[in-house]
């Protein structure tokens, strides 16, 4: 069997001909967790609906574990465990009745069930209110509950839409904790967020949504280089006259910005730091703070869009 | 293009989950309640119909089927059905599929290996049992009280034929059932689901019948009394209730020969075939032939309105 469990080749879809997803391609290996980011209608979602087979595939061809997802749906969902967006519950059932309910619909037997439930339960940490409606269940343990059915499912993909939108600090942590404990277990891990910095923590690999198109994809690093150009930031905060001219002159260094009075900003094409710092000793300031700053998914994701109006505008006028 | 596999993998499971929201829900003990009403309102004295039966026990020989049609107080038990069949077909019906959106629970469970079909058929099997439930133990409960109360037993034929409006009120709930359904399926909102059902309820119930005639006749404008009546009773037909009201008159009372023959009656004529005996009860095959389009139609209709929710269901999108 190989190593890639997903794979997806030039997928479109098209409502009443309106393209939502155009051309999407993308491979994820055995035990990797591959983040799917971008804005809200950027097609992930649809993305994620097409690999399940919840959706028709209007063009393109998807392999899931080995399977088409439009022809042999049953198989892909049967080794896929899916936590949708806000997930749902049958409120008036049980947290262990829920998990039950489709249990049965997997078709374990009533012993496996027992004691995949049991096990899946205690592994989220949902023990103590196996027994209580779900109606009670805050929005984190809900997510955990989801997570718990994946579990349960014994899945060798698990597809995470959203798991971390509307969930306070300490819930997304565990919640991040509980997925790299996935990826311990050789499952590979599909997750798709705008929340960068949580993405950025668990992902091995991102694709970057927009309009219906993967516009970067590969690790956070490179689409560093891809998007800021390789260039490194250096913050600089110190005091002295004419600092920011005597930076300029330190070998590397592309462009200077002063963001606020004594702080600046050095775009340099590697890090500066020792030379900035000899710099500004040898001009006579006091130096305050120094640090460089790693590119963030945030940051290349703000950069990237910025780009993408500035083009936009450039085109317009 | 082939699918893989059954489309009726997980219907066990579906029925039975269903089956169990059904019984366990409020709804289902307004049922109960119901149905045990009901029983008791048309039979037991003083408000029921047993005191005006027992005066007819040498008279006639179908006297256990008046049980079902003779009215004490008010209406008989077949009137009511008539009515409160639809009503409670569209209260298990009318979120079904809906209700799945607007808890989110639908994608969670066709993630899992099963096809919609499997999900939307549990649904309809599931509400059409609880239904069946409720109107067997009346059924039973009619008959028990008319074995106590009359003191005689039923006949072979009679139990046969209040079998047949057992089967019959059955398929009539399914066409109700499974336009609530199909409702539940356009409809993301339940309250405009039950709205609409129930609109379309009372226009077949209660507008169809004074708007048919109108329309037949601008229709098929003709001279001939008889042909104009055809059209009328052709067009009245299109609402499930004229076609059940049909069927258990027929099936409920041996002597009909027809399903125009109260139509005549009214008009002060009778129907007389050749070579027969006005009133002789005809045997129960002859009875089923009258009304056979009838029950046709009724199961017909049931199996068009799940076809078009299933078709509606397939084509929707899962997210919400």
């Amino acid at each position: 069997m190989s190593d890639t469990l997903i794979e997806a080749k030039n997928l479109v879809k098209r409502y009443d001909g309106v393209a939502v997803v155009k051309g999407v391609s993308f491979s994820v290996a055995r035990g990797e967790i591959f983040g799917l980011l971008g804005p809200n209608g950027a097609g992930k979602t649809t993305t994620i609906l097409m690999l399940l087979g919840l959706s028709d595939i209007t063009e393109g061809q998807a392999r899931v574990v080995g399977y088409d997802p439009v022809r042999q749906p049953l198989s892909v969902k049967r080794r896929v465990g899916y936590l949708p967006d806000q997930v749902g519950f049958y409120d008036n059932l049980t947290a262990a009745d829920n998990m039950r309910y489709m249990a049965r619909l997997i078709g374990l037997t009533p012993q496996q069930r027992e004691e995949r439930i049991k096990s899946s339960l205690e592994h989220v940490g949902l023990t103590g209110v196996a027994d209580k409606r779900v109606t009670t269940f805050s929005r984190g343990m809900r997510q955990r509950l989801g997570l718990a059915e994946i579990l349960m499912k014994e899945a060798q993909i698990a597809i995470l839409d959203e798991p971390t939108s509307g969930l306070d600090p300490q819930a997304t942590l565990e919640l991040l904790e509980i997925i790299r404990n996935l990826k311990h277990h050789g499952v590979s891990v599909l997750l798709s967020s705008h929340l960068l910095e949580r993405v950025q923590s668990v992902c091995d690999r991102v694709a970057l949504f927009n309009e219906g198109k993967i516009v970067l994809i590969g690790t956070v690093a490179e689409l560093g280089r891809q998007v800021l150009g390789g260039g490194t930031y250096v913050d600089i905060e110190a005091e002295g006259q004419g600092l920011a001219d005597k930076l300029a002159t330190v070998p590397g260094v592309r462009a200077v910005e002063t963001t606020a009075p004594n702080c600046f900003r050095l775009l340099a094409e590697a890090d500066v730091r020792p030379e900035a710092a000899a710099a500004v000793v040898a001009a006579g300031g006091r130096l305050l703070r120094l640090s460089v700053e790693e590119p963030s998914l945030e940051m290349i994701y703000t950069r990237y869009f910025q780009n993408v109006s500035n083009e936009g505008a450039r085109h317009a006028a | 293009m082939q699918r893989e596999g059954s489309p009726f993998q997980g219907l066990g499971v579906v029925i039975l989950k269903e089956l169990s929201d059904h019984l366990s829900s409020w709804r289902m003990r307004v049922l109960e309640w119901l149905v045990v009403i009901a029983a008791v309102a048309v039979l037991v004295p003083p408000f029921g119909a047993i005191a005006q039966i027992k005066e007819q026990i040498a008279e006639d020989p179908f006297l256990f089927l008046k049980l079902f049609t003779r009215a004490g107080g008010a209406l008989p038990l077949a009137a009511v059905l008539s009515f409160l069949v639809p009503l409670v077909a569209i209260g298990l019906g009318f979120d079904l599929v809906n209700s799945e959106h607007n808890q989110r629970t639908l994608s969670r469970v066709l993630s899992q290996p099963i096809y919609r079909d499997a999900l939307l058929l549990g649904k309809f099997l599931a509400g059409l049992a609880t239904i069946s439930i409720s109107l067997v133990a009346l059924w039973l409960l009619i008959i028990g009280l008319g074995v106590v109360l009359l003191g005689i037993p039923p006949g072979a034929e009679e139990m046969a034929r209040a079998f047949i409006f057992l089967a019959v009120t059955i398929a009539y709930a399914g066409v109700w059932l499974a336009l609530a359904l199909l409702f539940s399926v356009v409809f993301r909102s339940p309250a405009t689901a039950a709205l609409i059902t129930l609109g379309l309820w009372l226009f077949m119930t209660i507008l169809w019948p004074m708007l048919s005639p109108a329309f037949a006749s601008v229709i098929f404008p003709s001279n001939d009394v008889l042909a104009v009546l055809n059209a009328q009773q052709a067009f009245a037909r299109l609402a499930p209730s004229a076609l059940y009201n049909e069927v258990i008159a027929v099936v409920l009372d041996p002597s009909v020969r027809s399903t125009q023959q109260s139509m005549f009656a009214a008009m002060g004529l009778v129907l007389i075939e050749r070579g027969t005996i006005p009133d002789a009860p005809i045997p129960l095959l002859q009875s089923l032939l009258v009304v056979w389009g009838q029950i046709v139609g009724l199961v017909a209709g049931t199996i068009l309105l799940f076809v078009t929710s299933y078709i509606v269901f397939q084509r929707q999108e899962v997210r919400a």
